[in-house]
């Protein structure tokens, strides 16, 4: 037996299995992405034109303020899918199939990688739609190929990071409500980094948090690879934050998988 | 481990003088301080129908559950399909397949796509899934079901897909934890000849059951779990033979007859007042014959007649204390 081989094609199989259940039943999916959405429009809108003419830019106004809003915007959707992540896995797993997983030959972590990979695909379908409502709006990316190349990398990474760190959340959780709960923080954290407001603007306190939370640098490579401001620190950063929670996230989750399920 | 679905003939035959499929030695299992399995022993030849027997809460379930490799034990040599449960894991899931007691399908796909799934986790090649899943929908009558989603079904229908799902992989060993309950006198039935085609093939079954008559028609040998204890275990009619429950009730319409069958039978249970007699008996036609020939000899005339074979209700009763069905109360009187 190979026991690669069948790592592979058991997680090709739970992803099947998990993108199934996204195409039956795209209500949950259309909720994820429902509310970076209203996001958009809320801040592009409702208070576009007075941040917008606070960023100093040269043109200034709602459009400006758009321009500057899509990171956090879109980082707000990797946020919602991997809280939506929590959910189907705290779901997931009160499934008495999961019980007949746990009695068959096959890779252990394969239904988790089946979500993860889900929740990937579906976090880039999410980005996509997002990216395209902002185009509606007038936003303009100056993006060459190789930036939106690069750019569908780093999403996809910080993705893999989210959902795995969530997949562990969703396990940890006793009941499906708490998992909807615990992963909320990820949904403030574009608000508590440069997402909507640039960090300078921010108390003192709050400035070093901002500056020193993960998101922040997510946010400053997304937005460079999008509109070319410049990038920095920003991009060894996220690939360091990303691999660091990414991983965190998949030993948690396994330790909890492999825990006796009976304890 | 890809399981290449084995021909059950040639795995019927290597079976025959091979290890036990299972083989359990003090296995032990607690909650807490709630002590669920106390050193539990049991052997289960391959090619057989093993049935753990026992009321809510013995520890079946933990039982299948411990033995499926679904979790562990605290204690015990545990040996499924020639591998030791907690070194190699991997293999004994390879040889096994699982149908617990609450119905473990994925409820947002249909039935095939069901099937498919378990055919995919099987690895079984491309080709092979699809033909697979078309046989085992045919044979479990869910064909008209196949492109439902399984979260429609009824209970029974359930039942069929958690167990079409369980015989994928043509596993050698199946586990069956409370495989009929809940359903009706017929799909019983369909169950019980779906068990015993399986082991025809070859395959052997550990199953539990509350129900003493499903045991008794299906294993070929049965195993009494109370409290966390083996209290008994045999084939059917060894366990009867453990209850001197057989007997024939006679019952006399006067005292003079009741007092003359008496003194010519001898050796009986009396009651007095009610002016019946137990006779002990294997409940035969021939010993029946012959009572009726000696009282009528004697012309003793017998008002009613009844015959109690021991079934395994009184296994139960005697081994337990506790009582599934009620039954008159023996009262010796000597
Ligand atoms: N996860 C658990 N945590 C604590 N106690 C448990 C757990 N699982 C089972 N038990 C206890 O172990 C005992 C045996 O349970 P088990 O499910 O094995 O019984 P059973 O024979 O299958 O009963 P039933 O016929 O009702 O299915 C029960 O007293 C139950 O309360
Ligand atoms: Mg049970």
């Amino acid at each position: 037996m190979s026991t690669v081989s069948h790592t592979f094609s058991d997680s090709a199989t739970m992803l099947r299995r998990n993108l199934l259940h996204m195409v039956r039943y795209p209500s949950m999916t259309l909720l994820l992405f429902g509310m970076p959405i209203i996001f958009l429009l809320l801040f592009v809108y409702v208070f576009g034109g007075t941040l917008g003419a606070g960023l100093g830019g040269a043109s200034g106004g709602r459009a400006e303020y758009l321009r500057y809003v899509i990171p956090g915007i879109l980082m707000m959707t990797l946020a919602a899918v991997s809280q939506g992540t929590a959910v189907s896995i705290a779901m997931d797993m009160t499934e008495g199939i999961i019980a007949r997983f746990r009695t068959m030959a096959i890779s252990r972590a394969s239904v988790m990688t089946g979500h993860v990979l889900g929740s990937i695909l579906q976090a880039l379908i999410g980005l996509t739609l997002v990216i395209g409502i902002a185009v509606l709006l007038g936003f303009r990316p100056n993006a060459g190929l190789t930036d939106w190349l690069a750019l569908i990398g780093v999403l996809a990474l910080i993705s893999l990071a989210l959902t795995w760190l969530t997949v562990a959340m969703g396990m940890a959780s006793k009941t499906v409500e708490s998992a909807s709960n615990v992963p909320m923080p990820l949904t403030l954290l574009p608000f508590l980094g440069s997402g909507f407001v640039p960090t300078d603007s921010m108390p003192a306190g709050l400035r070093w948090f901002a500056e020193y939370q993960p998101f922040t640098p997510f946010i400053e490579t997304i937005r460079g690879l999008l509109v070319g401001t410049p990038i920095g620190s920003s991009g060894w950063q996220t690939v360091a934050w990303s691999l660091g929670i990414a991983l965190l996230g998949y030993v948690w989750a396994r330790r909890l998988y492999d825990r006796d399920p009976s304890r | 481990m890809t399981t290449a679905p084995t021909p059950p003939a040639s795995r019927a035959r290597a079976a025959g003088s091979a290890a036990p499929a299972i083989r359990a030695a003090g296995l032990r299992k607690s909650y807490g301080d709630q002590t669920v399995l106390d050193g539990i022993d049991l052997v289960v030849p391959a090619g057989t129908i093993f049935a753990l027997l026992g009321p809510n809460g013995a520890g079946k379930t933990t039982t299948v559950q411990i033995l499926s490799t679904l979790i562990r034990a605290d204690d015990g040599d545990l040996r499924v399909a020639g591998h030791d449960l907690s070194r190699e894991p991997d293999a004994v899931r390879g040889a096994i397949g699982v149908t617990g007691q609450f119905s473990a399908v994925d409820n947002l796909l249909t039935g095939e796509e069901n099937l498919l799934l378990m055919a995919d986790l099987r690895h079984l090649g491309r080709r092979v899934r699809r033909q697979r899943a078309a046989e085992l929908l045919a044979r479990f009558d869910l064909e008209d079901a196949a492109t439902k989603p399984a979260a429609t079904y009824s209970g029974g229908m359930r039942r069929r897909l958690d167990l079409a799902m369980t015989l994928v992989g043509n596993p050698e060993i199946i586990f069956l934890d409370e495989p009929t309950t809940g359903l009706d006198p017929r799909s019983r039935r369909s169950m019980w000849q779906i068990i015993r085609d399986l082991v025809a093939g070859g395959v052997t079954i550990f199953l539990t059951t509350q129900y003493l008559e499903e045991a008794d028609q299906l294993a070929d040998r049965i195993a009494l779990l109370d409290h966390g204890k083996l209290v008994a275990e045999g084939t059917p009619a060894e366990l009867k033979r453990l209850v001197p429950g057989g007997h024939i009730q006679l019952h006399f319409p006067t005292a003079i007859e009741y007092a003359a069958a008496a003194r010519l039978l001898g050796d009986v249970v009396r009651d007095d007042d009610a002016l019946t007699l137990q006779v002990p008996s294997d409940g035969g036609v021939h010993s029946l014959r012959a009572l009726l020939d000696q009282l009528d000899n004697a012309s003793v005339e017998v008002g009613e007649l009844s015959v109690h074979t021991p079934d395994l209700d009184d296994v139960f009763l005697a081994l337990t204390g506790r009582e599934p069905a009620t039954d008159q109360v023996k009262e010796p009187i000597r």
